[in-house]
C-alpha cells in the first residue's frame, strides 16, 4: 500500500517539474518563466521528498525529508522575489503583450529607490 | 516479492527519473539560450532543483536512505548560490 502511495507521489512530483521545465523553456519573458519554475518547481521537489519519506517509512528518514520539503518550500519564494527584483530593476524587458506593470509608476529604475510622493506601503 | 519490487519501484522511479532527465535538458536549453543573465539564473536554479528531485528518486530506486541528506544539502547550496546570484544581478546593468 505505502509502495503505491510513494509511487503516485514520486510520478506527479516529476511530472510537476517536467511541467516546470516546460514552462522555462516556453514561456517568453522572465517574469513568466519564474512563474512556471518556481512554483511547479518548489511543489515538484516537495512530492519527490514525500515519497522518499513514505517509500522507508521510518522516524529518522521522515523527519529529514519533512524538514527538507519545509526547507524548499521557506526558501523557493524568496529566491525567486530576490531573483526577479533585481531583474525588474536592472530593466529586463516584459513580454510586448503585459498589460498591467504596477511597479512602473512607483519606482524609478534608473536609480533603482521609490519614486518621490509614493509610499512604500 | 520481485514483482512487487519491480512494479512499486523500478518501474516508477524510472519513470521518474526519464521525466526528470527530459526537464533537465529543457532548463539546460533555456540556461544555454538567455537571452539575459536573469533567465540564465532561473534555468541553473531549476536545474539544482532538479538535481535534488533526481538525488530523491535516485535514494528510492536505490533503496540507499543516504542520499536524502545528499538532496537536502544540494537544496540550501543551491539556495545559497541563487541568492548570490541575485545580489550579483542587482549590482549592474543588463546589456
Amino acid at each position: 500500500m505505502s509502495g503505491v502511495f510513494s509511487s503516485v507521489l514520486m510520478l506527479l512530483g516529476a511530472a510537476f517539474m517536467l511541467v516546470a521545465a516546460i514552462g522555462v523553456f516556453r514561456m517568453p519573458d522572465l517574469l513568466t518563466r519564474m512563474h512556471a519554475s518556481t512554483k511547479a518547481g518548489a511543489l515538484g521537489g516537495g512530492l519527490l521528498l514525500l515519497a522518499v519519506a513514505v517509500h522507508f517509512g521510518e522516524l529518522g528518514i521522515t523527519s529529514r525529508a519533512v524538514a527538507g520539503v519545509a526547507f524548499v518550500i521557506l526558501t523557493a519564494p524568496v529566491a525567486a522575489h530576490m531573483i526577479g527584483r533585481a531583474a525588474y530593476l536592472t530593466g529586463v524587458p516584459l513580454w510586448e503583450g503585459t498589460i498591467v506593470d504596477e511597479l512602473r509608476e512607483r519606482y524609478s529604475t534608473r536609480s533603482r529607490t521609490p519614486n518621490p510622493g509614493t509610499t512604500q506601503d | 516479492m520481485i514483482l512487487e519490487r519491480l512494479t512499486a519501484v523500478f518501474v516508477p522511479t524510472h519513470l521518474a527519473l526519464a521525466m526528470l532527465i527530459i526537464a533537465l535538458f529543457l532548463a539546460f536549453a533555456r540556461l544555454l539560450r538567455g537571452p539575459t543573465l536573469p533567465d540564465r539564473v532561473v534555468a541553473l536554479d531549476l536545474v539544482s532543483t532538479l538535481a535534488v528531485g533526481m538525488m530523491a528518486a535516485y535514494a528510492v530506486m536505490t533503496n540507499q536512505p543516504v542520499f536524502l541528506d545528499v538532496a537536502i544539502l544540494l537544496a540550501l547550496i543551491a539556495f545559497l548560490g541563487t541568492v548570490a546570484f541575485a545580489l550579483y544581478v542587482g549590482k549592474g546593468r543588463i546589456p
